[in-house]
């Protein structure tokens, strides 16, 4: 676990270095490669499918089925790209495919959407920017962070995923999700604001906790 | 610019996808603007966190991790 938590903090540059030996390993038929590939992005690919679905057993599946797909796509996948990128990909198409096929069968998730309020400026009173100084980010911080997302509706969740958690161009997100970058903008900004909303609670509270 | 113009340009503004001038014009008001500094720097982190988020993963479960390695060796391995 350690192992494959520094591999994660590498940087993408370092980490494509390190991946395309594998992949022309794996490519040659050396299965022990590509299982080092699954172990190294897993993480990766479950909590995207995670956030995205919102829903554990869909997010194993579709762990499985990207594994597979790239599994059997390998000679498709062209070096220009991280590794890392091209499975994202593959994950985020089984997600969109996923999500179709749940709607068909009325499955809607049953949390709470957040309340979206773009139009005032929130009467700030705390900054609390500097408050998570930790250079590795706290579990409890992370696990609610996954709880806000959870929060969000469908079409701004998947936009906030893709681009601040992901790290797609508006230009990408436009393309895969087929919506105008105008569109993906202004449903980004209203994840984003209430995304802050429930982070200011959250930070607001933990200080308050603390004294 | 007033502190309605920060709310709805901040997410260009984080993004660098405004005109200089403009950032000028946004750096020039938050200046002076005590919620406004505050607003800017909790949007930054927001994303900052979510961005670290995505790079940090947690480790899988480890049932899951199991669950899929079997089903790769079922699936997917040569024999
Ligand atoms: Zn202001």
């Amino acid at each position: 676990m350690e192992k494959a938590e520094k591999g994660l903090n590498s940087s993408e540059r370092d980490g494509e270095d390190r991946d395309t030996p594998l992949v022309e390993r794996a490519l040659a038929g050396d299965f022990a490669a590509f299982e080092q590939l699954v172990k190294k992005h897993q993480a990766r690919v479950f909590y995207h499918a995670m956030k995205f679905l919102n829903r554990q057993e869909d997010a194993e599946d579709i762990l499985q089925e990207t594994f597979l797909h790239a599994f059997k796509g390998l000679s498709s996948f062209r070096g220009d790209a991280l590794f890392l990128t091209w499975l994202l990909k593959i994950a985020t198409n089984n997600c969109l495919m996923r999500l179709r096929k749940n709607k068909k069968m009325d499955l809607i998730s049953l949390d709470k959407p957040v309340e979206i309020n773009g139009s005032e400026l929130p009467r700030e009173i705390m900054d609390w920017s500097q408050n998570p100084s930790d250079q590795r980010m706290e579990s409890e911080t992370r696990e609610y962070l996954d709880k806000a997302i959870a929060r969000l509706p469908e079409d701004k969740r998947i936009v906030l995923l893709l681009k601040d958690v992901e790290g797609f161009s508006n230009q990408e997100i436009s393309q895969t999700l087929g919506m105008s970058v105008a569109a993906v903008k202004s449903r980004l900004h209203r994840a984003r604001l209430a995304m802050r909303d429930l982070l200011s609670h959250y930070f607001e509270e933990r200080e308050i906790n603390k004294k | 610019m007033k502190c309605t113009d920060i709310l709805e340009k901040i997410s260009d503004y984080l993004d660098k996808e405004l005109d200089p001038d403009i950032c000028k014009e946004i750096e020039n008001h938050i200046h002076d603007c005590e919620p406004c500094i505050a607003f800017v720097n909790t949007m930054r982190k927001t994303v900052e966190l979510f961005n670290k988020a995505g790079r940090e993963p947690a480790p899988v479960p480890e049932h899951v991790s199991d669950k899929l390695m079997n089903f790769l060796k079922k699936n997917a391995k040569p024999e």
